[in-house]
């Protein structure tokens, strides 16, 4: 068999950034749950939300810790596996990176040993600010992050240079201009949302099986309610953000939007397709379709003219059925959450969330759908952007490194797959053994904290 | 002194921070086998328990750094290094995720296992960095386009393994000596003798790579020279016009070096434990200060000719980059030293286990 080194790392790129892409949502998600509970601990003086706070930074621990292991191979993969990448964009891409690390790492991991160990060590005030800082690092670098991606699907503020070895490579013109490049802004606002969904929809997993199990309702019950909160707010508002964000795509990215509808012709009153099948062989799109949704969506104008796929030489086409395909996954999970979201929220106005019990039981596998429409999201972006590696400036095949070999390749590919799969595994047995023991009742009052007094519960009147 | 100097230095320092910081807590993982029972065995992995995180993040800053200030060195070692960087890469997640795991069940198979995994994966992660030091010491073949023209087996040679032990030595002895600051009673006197064996393997490890190094490659000495060893390749305006106040800076660092690692064993038999951390953290910042010194102004080295050397020129990123990166260090750095700080105060003192202990 012969080898082909190109496919070889573009499916080790893919695993590895799929896999560590399941872990960072729920790590952003959690953090503002994190910040949540423990505000209302410090300022409610409740145990029930020390029982609440520490059980889930310990979930959290063990996220987090997945997270930054497999997230060093991400860093290192650019200039392993895309090393001709990295000089060519190297006066550009790196800056995130770095500014990654000083910005947001440090601040993470510094402050999580006193989230994770500050309990006896700090002051309530303390812990509380740490977690904070824990949360907001979380954020920052998903920050860094979505602007070194962004830049590669919307360059800006660069110019074409010749090095002295007479090759041409991507030179900054303007730090700010690339930091605030035409995409980065909505699809980070679009990732942190979309994390805020998955790390609420791990919660009100946990949360209602032992609702289920009828065991630590109490904490189930304040738990699921803040949760199902963040995630109805959430979900409401990830379609206006998509909205704009598709068109910032149908703007820089035409031949990645008509992949996104299956548009193959350049059409007045283009019609957006709410489910159906695309053959790009057939150049035709079957489904249902709403005629001139997709023209108002884009330019507000039920008339307006969409650049389809024949504008573009087939060779510039991306892989069509997988990023229609794909996007159409995100869209239908997303309305999903939606009409979840709000259907709880009336039962839990109406004090009969918890006693319905199919809804809760559709609760507990309903975490890997957020997973399922976060990567569903990525894929269709990062497919979408196919065959460029920098859209318009590098394509995939030419940004690969040249010492390296393909078995070389698939030797590391085959590591990573065998200890990723371990790494898997042992992360849903240690999951599975937190939840099961449960969380811990704090009742050793003075120990660990001073009430001054027990406050009003502001859940009380959802849930009793 | 223009950025491309001062991004060398920077990115010096980022290691320097590293291998200090990071290189206690891989020396814990590297003697973790040798301690006994469970209790000891949560005393160790607790003593690092609050900050290896954030000393691994050393390493990626370092190497976000690298791709940012001096790109062409970075793709050029990241891929020239492929397999290597990707048994690190193994090495590092098993080392991580042993930590975080290992206390999450009581029985004996599970919790050996990842001691086991803790300990390879950082004695492996020792031994490689250990390896591409020498490797960037002795030279790589890289050819005119700057690419790596070898395989894996020529990154392995008997120099290479040398400095690979060298490194395992001086991170086991540094772990050891900071293990001293944090355990008490049987478990600190087992420590000390820990010290005083790691401390004998680690001078002689440091006389034979010495010793091989100058041997191998005498160039190395030229900026120390005063001038009277001839760099191959291009020498740096920087050190032909401050010859002498390099020259002098370098043996400074030598002597310091020198200083340290006799203040090693005195401190210890004094019963100074946060002064022997103090001078084996010296004596690591020298050696990489040393090694620094001895390749500048190149950072990889070509050994096919000197024309294809990466330098801190044909290295690096446009000057726009480099100064932009620069204000955004300055601007950084101030918080990264003050949580850095903020943590190690919070966690001084000796290790104690309690219900949040790992």
């Amino acid at each position: 068999m012969d080898l082909d080194i190109e496919f070889l790392s573009r499916l080790q790129f893919a695993f590895t950034i799929m896999f560590h892409y399941i872990f960072p949502p729920f790590s952003i998600g959690m953090g503002l749950l994190l910040v949540i509970y423990e505000s209302l601990y410090f300022f409610t003086r409740q145990k029930i939300y020390e029982s609440i706070t520490r059980f889930w930074i310990k979930i959290f621990a063990a996220n987090f810790s997945v997270g930054v292991a497999t997230g060093i191979v991400m860093e290192f993969e650019f200039g392993t596996n895309w090393a001709t990448y990295s000089r060519f964009v190297g006066d550009i891409f790196g800056s995130p990176l770095a500014a990654e690390g000083i910005f947001a790492f440090f601040l993470e991991s510094g402050f999580l040993a006193i989230l994770l160990f500050g309990w006896d060590r700090v002051k309530p005030g303390v812990h509380l600010f740490a977690t904070c800082m824990v949360a907001l690092g979380s954020m920052m670098s998903a920050f860094w992050i979505v602007v070194a991606n962004s830049w590669q699907q919307t360059p800006v503020a660069y110019e074409l240079a010749v090095t002295a070895d007479g090759y041409t490579r991507a030179v900054i013109t303007d730090f700010w201009g690339v930091v605030f490049n035409p995409s980065s802004m909505v699809r980070f606002f679009h990732v942190i949302v979309g994390s805020w969904i998955q790390g609420a929809f791990l919660i009100m997993s946990v949360a209602a099986y032992f609702i289920i199990k009828k065991k630590n309702l109490e904490f189930a019950y304040r738990s699921f309610t803040l949760a199902l909160i963040v995630a109805a707010v959430s979900a409401l508002i990830q379609p206006a953000i998509g909205h704009y964000h598709a068109q910032v795509v149908g703007e820089y990215q035409p031949a990645k939007l008509a992949a996104f509808e299956g548009l193959y012709k350049t059409q007045k009153s283009a019609p957006l397709s709410i489910v159906g099948w695309t053959d790009p062989d057939e150049r035709k799109t079957y489904g249902i379709e709403v005629p001139g949704l997709l023209s108002f969506l884009l330019y507000n104008d039920f008339e307006a003219e969409v650049i389809g796929l024949d504008q573009f030489p087939e060779e510039d086409w991306p892989p069509v059925a997988q990023v229609f395909q794909t996007y159409h996954l995100m869209v239908a999970l997303g309305m999903l959450f939606i009409a979840l979201s709000l259907v709880s929220l009336f039962l839990l106005y109406r004090k009969k969330l918890f006693e319905t019990r199919w809804l809760m039981k559709l609760f507990i596998p309903m975490v890997i759908l957020p997973v399922v429409a976060n990567q569903a999201g990525w894929v269709s972006a990062e497919r979408g952007r196919q065959p460029w590696l920098v859209q318009d400036l590098l394509r995939t095949s030419d940004g690969l490194s040249k010492s390296v070999t393909a078995p070389e390749v698939l030797i590391s590919l085959t590591l990573f797959f065998i200890v990723y799969t371990l790494l898997f595994f042992v992360w849903l047995y240690v999951l599975d053994r937190e939840i099961k023991h449960g969380p811990e009742d704090y009742e050793h009052g003075a120990e660990t904290y001073q009430h001054r007094a027990e406050r009003m519960d502001p859940l009380e009147k959802f849930i009793k | 002194m223009d950025f491309n100097v001062i991004w060398y230095i920077i990115i010096g320092l980022l290691l320097v921070g590293y291998a200090i910081l990071d290189g206690f807590d891989l020396g814990v993982g590297i003697l973790h086998l040798f301690s006994k029972g469970d209790h000891d065995r949560r005393i160790m992995l607790n003593s690092i328990g609050p900050v290896w995180d954030g000393n691994e993040v050393w390493l990626i800053t370092a190497g976000g750094a690298l791709f940012a200030a001096f790109p062409e060195v970075y793709a050029t070692a990241f891929s020239g290094f492929y397999l290597p960087f990707m048994l690190l890469l193994i090495a590092l997640i098993f080392r991580a995720v042993s930590i975080e795991f290992r206390s999450k069940e009581p029985s004996r198979l599970w919790r050996n296992t990842w001691d086991r995994s803790f300990s390879i994966g950082s004695m492996l992660a020792a031994i490689l960095f250990g390896i591409a030091i020498g490797n960037v010491i002795i030279g790589f073949s890289i050819g005119p386009d700057k690419v790596y023209q070898g395989t894996f087996f020529d990154l392995i040679t008997p120099y290479t393994i040398l400095t690979g032990f060298f490194n395992l030595s001086m991170f086991a002895m540094h772990g050891a000596i900071y293990l001293n600051l944090k355990t008490e009673g049987e478990l600190q006197k087992q420590v000390q003798g820990w010290i005083k064996r790691t401390y004998f393997i680690f001078v002689i490890m440091f006389l034979i790579t010495t010793g091989a190094t100058l041997y191998l490659r005498p160039e190395m000495v030229a900026n120390f020279s005063f001038g009277m060893v001839e760099l191959p390749g291009a020498y740096h305006a920087l050190v032909e016009k401050n010859q002498t106040i390099i020259s002098i800076l370098a043996w400074l660092i030598v002597v310091l070096n020198l200083l340290s690692i006799a203040n090693i064993p005195r401190t210890l038999a004094k019963d100074k434990p946060m002064q022997t951390f103090i001078s084996s953290a010296c004596t690591i910042g020298a050696i990489i200060g040393l090694f620094a010194l001895g390749i500048f102004p190149n950072m990889m080295i070509s050994s096919l000719s000197p024309d294809f050397n990466l330098n801190i020129y044909n290295g690096a990123s446009t000057e726009y980059t480099l100064r932009t990166m620069f204000f955004v260090a300055i601007w950084g750095f101030p918080f990264v030293f003050a949580y850095t700080s903020l943590i190690y105060w919070t966690y001084r003192g000796k290790t104690k286990l309690n219900e949040s202990s790992y």
